[in-house]
């Protein structure tokens, strides 16, 4: 398989696999986990302004008080990579063309300069988190094969797509067709890692925010 | 596999549901939920951080529930847990969990950690993997009627004494009234005076209320050690106590877990929705100011402090009534750091004061509400809850600090004036 041939299937057949088992998993997922139910709640339930599952949501999205200065690293790197992640993966125009190709939707994109400028710094961030990772005793303690994995499936679609656009180390087609399985292999493990909170986080809030919610506690 | 061990994974694997499966799908390992935790935050030791304490039920959920799980689980790939590890894991699910809650407020994907270390508690006390303390505290409920072995003639002795020391008659058994008032053991024996203030203050607002020859005992160390069944068995007594006097409102005393078991577990443990009320003391002394019922007079010129008993507050959602009637009787009314929603546990709720091994370590945590302190100075400490009462007052004597500890009850009623 020549490089070209090898970027015609990332693009078509490997693209399609990566698509099916990704909903597919994703779909099985959310069935394994939210089919198990929950009992009914029959105490008595308190209502209280902003309890409530959906403003968890929401309120959960910001450092609770007093804990941001606990694990800043977490907090404001996190922060960066996932908004970085977002914008990169959606607002980059040559994304939009392929993500319209598939949804039969259009939004405009940024300018590659911003695109490349916030490349970087979500790039930037990431380290962050891997050394605090290794550097803090509870994240080590808790650290598994898991999430350095996660991590790199995470980092290569980011690194291998910047080194593409600039030219860097393999030829284009190569680094292109590189960057694009990487994506394919985080779609299709997603939703069987820790990635998958990227769903489970709002029902995970919505649960939290609601049962506690029916006490009258604003979590 | 042992018969214990049988059954105590069969019930983790029962407890799990859609939450919990939610739960722990979302967790990122980020360790935020350890700076929540006093265990942690006062001992650095990671072994303390909330989720790690779930991670046998974590595993078994991963090999029952999941697709991948099961594979593994079929070609022996994941590691089944042991009677080992569950006893190695009773420290961390028992003596370093006080069910505070605090991680359950911090997750940043929302897991509800302390809801789990409840249901995990189900399966350990199912696998024989339950502290001694508490469950000593679960059989003399069951066989005497109180965690402490308190039986009624005790509770008889202390109306006596209320009687005489107030002037004022301890109704017993009275059908029809409007309040049922219960009492957690630990009332009974080291703070009699809460009995007499509830007098006070109902013969003040002229109320009617009564206490329950069978359903004094509010506490429930069956929900403490993650028995529902004991629980149930518990909780009926005031339920059928309640349900025969005919009363609009059960009162929980000044006791956190007697208030999360009545007022937010009991009707899930019979199965049905309870036909009275239940709030807390504190619940109802707000009711009575906000009626204008409360005509105090005095008010308290040194400087006081409220403690918030974790399933008061961030349980219970019971938060600024505390605050309005700390306002009536104090002129010098301080917050502490993190007061409030996000307050430090004493260190021992949960069922964690009466696990005598888990002494050294309670008091270790103990500092971080001892900085708390240290930061406002405080004269007085007021709190809402027994439990936490006995517990501070042991920190605050092992760190030889010299800081009074009432309760919000006699507190309001020695500013009631004498009739
Ligand atoms: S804070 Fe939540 S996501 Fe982070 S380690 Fe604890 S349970 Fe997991
Ligand atoms: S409930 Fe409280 S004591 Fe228990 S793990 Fe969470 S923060 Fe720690």
């Amino acid at each position: 398989m020549d490089t070209l041939q090898f970027l015609t299937w990332v693009r078509g057949t490997g693209l399609n696999i990566a698509l099916v088992i990704f909903v597919l998993g994703v779909l099985w997922r959310l069935a394994e986990i939210y089919g198990l139910g929950r009992k009914k709640d029959l105490s008595a339930p308190r209502n209280m302004p902003g309890a409530s599952g959906w403003a968890t949501i929401l309120r959960r999205s910001l450092p609770p008080p007093g804990m941001l200065p606990t694990s800043p690293v977490s907090y404001i790197a996190g922060y960066v990579f996932h908004v970085g992640l977002a914008v990169v993966a959606f607002l980059f125009a040559p994304h939009i063309a392929l993500l319209t190709s598939i949804v039969a939707a259009a939004w405009p994109g940024l300018p590659s300069q911003v695109v490349d400028f916030v490349t970087v710094v979500t790039m930037a961030a990431m380290i962050a988190v891997l050394i605090d990772r290794i550097a803090r005793p509870v994240k080590r303690f808790l650290s598994t094969f898991g999430d350095w994995f996660t991590w790199t499936l995470t980092f290569l679609p980011l690194l291998t797509g910047w080194l593409a656009v600039h030219h860097l180390l393999l030829p284009y087609t190569l680094m292109l067709a590189v960057h694009i399985l990487s994506v394919e292999l985080l779609l299709v493990f997603l939703p069987f890692t820790k990635l998958f909170h990227a769903f489970t986080a709002f029902g995970s809030r919505w649960f939290n925010g609601a049962m506690n919610g029916h006490k009258g506690v604003p979590v | 596999m042992s018969a214990s061990l049988d059954k105590g994974v069969r019930v983790l694997k029962e407890m799990i549901d859609a939450p919990i499966a939610s739960y722990f799908s979302s967790c990122v390992h980020c360790g935020i939920c350890a700076e929540a935790c006093l265990f942690y935050t006062e001992t650095g030791d990671p072994k303390y951080t909330p989720i790690h304490k779930l991670e046998p039920m974590r595993r078994i959920y991963e090999q029952e529930y999941t697709l991948l799980g099961r594979l593994a689980k079929r070609v022996g790939l994941s590691k089944a847990v042991t009677d080992a590890e569950l006893a190695e894991w009773q420290e961390l699910v028992y003596n370093s969990c006080t069910l505070c809650a605090r991680c359950s407020a911090v997750c940043p994907v929302g897991n509800d950690i302390v809801y789990m270390v409840r249901k995990m508690r189900e399966g350990m006390s199912a696998a024989g993997h339950s502290p001694e303390g508490i469950k000593g505290a679960v059989t003399r409920t069951i066989n005497i009627g109180s965690p402490m072995g308190v039986k009624l003639p005790a509770v008889k002795a202390q109306m006596k004494h209320a009687e005489a020391d107030y002037g004022i008659p301890i109704p017993l058994d009275q059908e029809g009234v409007e309040y049922l008032v219960t009492l957690s053991s630990m009332e009974i024996i080291n703070f009699p005076e809460y009995l007499g203030a509830i007098a006070k203050i109902m013969r003040h607002v002229g109320k009617t209320w009564t206490l329950s020859s069978e359903a004094f005992e509010a506490t429930n160390a069956g929900m403490q050690i993650g028995n529902s069944d004991l629980a149930r068995v518990i909780v009926s007594r005031v339920v059928a106590g309640a349900e025969k006097l005919k009363v609009k409102t059960v009162i929980s005393p000044e006791c956190g877990h007697a208030y999360t078991a009545l007022r937010w577990e009991g009707a899930n443990l019979i199965g049905r929705p309870f036909t009275f009320k239940v709030q807390h003391i504190v619940e109802v002394l707000e009711e009575f100011r906000a009626a204008g019922l409360l005509k105090l007079e005095g008010m308290a010129t040194d400087r006081l402090t409220f403690h918030d008993p974790c399933q008061l507050a961030r349980r219970g959602g019971v938060i600024q009534p505390q605050r309005n009637l700390m306002k009536m009787v104090a002129k010098d009314f301080v917050e502490m750091p993190d007061a409030g929603f996000m307050n430090w546990c004493c260190g021992g709720g949960g069922g964690a004061s009466s696990i005598e091994e888990g002494e050294e370590l309670r008091l270790e945590a103990f500092k971080r509400k001892k900085r708390q302190l240290e930061a406002v100075k405080p004269d007085r400490l007021v709190t809402a809850c027994a439990n936490c009462r006995i517990v501070l007052e042991e920190g605050l004597e092992h760190y030889k600090m010299n800081l009074p500890v009432v309760g919000l009850t006699e507190t309001i009623a020695e500013h009631i004036p004498d009739a």
